[in-house]
C-alpha cells in the first residue's frame, strides 16, 4: 500500500479537477488496483474533487442530522455532477455508519441504521460501532483496522470484505446482553 | 403529556424526531434538486399573488412537481388561516 498527501495546506484551490485526473490516471498505469481517494468532511470544494473520477463512493455518516443531510447532498453531487453522471453512467455507492451506539438506538436516542437507510436510500456496507478504540488508534497514529480486538477494528474488517464482494452478517448491532454481575460492577466498555 | 399519554408510555423519542426532521430536510432539498429551475420562481410569484387577498407565511405555500410515466404533475398546497 502507497499514500500519497495530497492534503491543501497552504491554498485550498491547490487542486485542479485535470491535475487530479492526471494523477489517478498515472496511478492506474502503475498498476495500483483500489486507489481510494480520502475527502474532507462536509460538501466543500476538496469533496467534490474527490468524487469526481469515482466509480464507487463510499459514503461515511453518523446517525446524527446534519451529517445525514450533508450525505444525501453528496449523494444528490455523485448522481449528477460526477464523471460518471454526466457521461450518463452511475457511481456505485455504499453506506457506512459510524458511531453506532445500539443500546441509544434502543432507547430511542439515536437514528436506526434503518432509519439512515431509509432515508438516504442508500445499500449499507458497514456499521462501525461507537467504540474507544478509534480516538485510541486515532492518537497513536495507527489504523482502528488494525485493532482486531475492538469491535470496531473488527467491524471495519467487515465492511472491506462486503465490499469485495463477501457477504458478511453485521456485528455490533444490537446491545450487548449485560450479565448481573458486570451491571452491579458498572462493567462495559 | 395527557393522563392517557402517561399510561401508554408512548412518548416521541428523540430518535424519532430526528427523523421526521431529516425527511422534511430532505424532500425539500431534493424537490429542489431535481425540480426545474423555474420552480423556487413560481412558488415566489404564487405566494405574491395570494398575498394581495390573504395574508400568509412563505411556508404556506408549497410547489411540488411529480413525474409519473410520461406526465408530470405540479401539485400546488396553499394553506389559508383560518380567519
Amino acid at each position: 500500500m502507497s499514500i500519497l498527501a495530497a492534503s491543501q495546506t497552504k491554498d485550498k484551490d491547490a487542486l485542479t479537477e485535470e491535475g487530479v485526473g492526471q494523477v489517478l490516471d498515472e496511478l492506474a498505469e502503475l498498476g495500483f488496483e483500489y486507489i481510494v481517494c480520502d475527502s474532507p468532511a462536509g460538501i466543500e470544494r476538496g469533496a467534490t474533487m474527490a468524487l469526481h473520477f469515482a466509480d464507487h463512493a463510499v459514503i461515511v455518516t453518523n446517525p446524527e442530522v446534519s451529517s445525514v443531510r450533508d450525505s444525501d447532498r453528496i449523494l444528490g453531487i455523485l448522481q449528477s455532477k460526477s464523471k460518471r453522471a454526466k457521461e450518463g453512467g452511475k457511481v456505485h455507492e455504499h453506506l457506512l455508519i459510524t458511531r453506532y451506539d445500539p443500546v441509544r438506538v434502543e432507547n430511542g436516542e439515536m437514528l436506526s441504521k434503518e432509519d439512515v437507510c431509509d432515508i438516504l436510500a442508500v445499500k449499507l456496507i458497514g456499521v462501525i460501532p461507537e467504540s474507544k478504540a478509534v480516538l485510541k488508534a486515532s492518537n497513536t497514529g495507527a489504523p482502528v483496522i488494525l485493532d482486531q480486538d475492538s469491535d470496531a477494528g473488527l467491524a471495519y474488517s467487515d465492511s472491506v470484505a462486503r465490499f469485495l464482494g463477501e457477504d458478511r452478517p453485521m456485528r455490533f448491532v444490537t446491545p450487548r446482553k449485560q450479565g448481573l454481575l458486570s451491571r452491579i460492577l458498572g462493567g462495559g466498555d | 403529556m395527557g393522563l392517557f399519554g402517561l399510561f401508554s408510555g408512548k412518548k416521541k423519542t428523540s430518535a424519532a424526531a430526528a427523523k421526521e426532521r431529516l425527511q422534511i430536510l430532505i424532500s425539500h432539498e431534493r424537490q429542489n434538486r431535481q425540480g426545474p429551475d423555474f420552480l423556487p420562481d413560481l412558488q415566489r410569484d404564487i405566494l405574491d399573488v395570494v398575498k394581495k387577498y390573504v395574508a400568509i407565511r412563505e411556508d404556506h405555500v408549497s410547489v411540488r412537481l411529480d413525474r409519473t410515466g410520461d406526465a408530470s404533475v405540479l401539485e400546488l398546497n396553499v394553506t389559508l388561516p383560518e380567519n
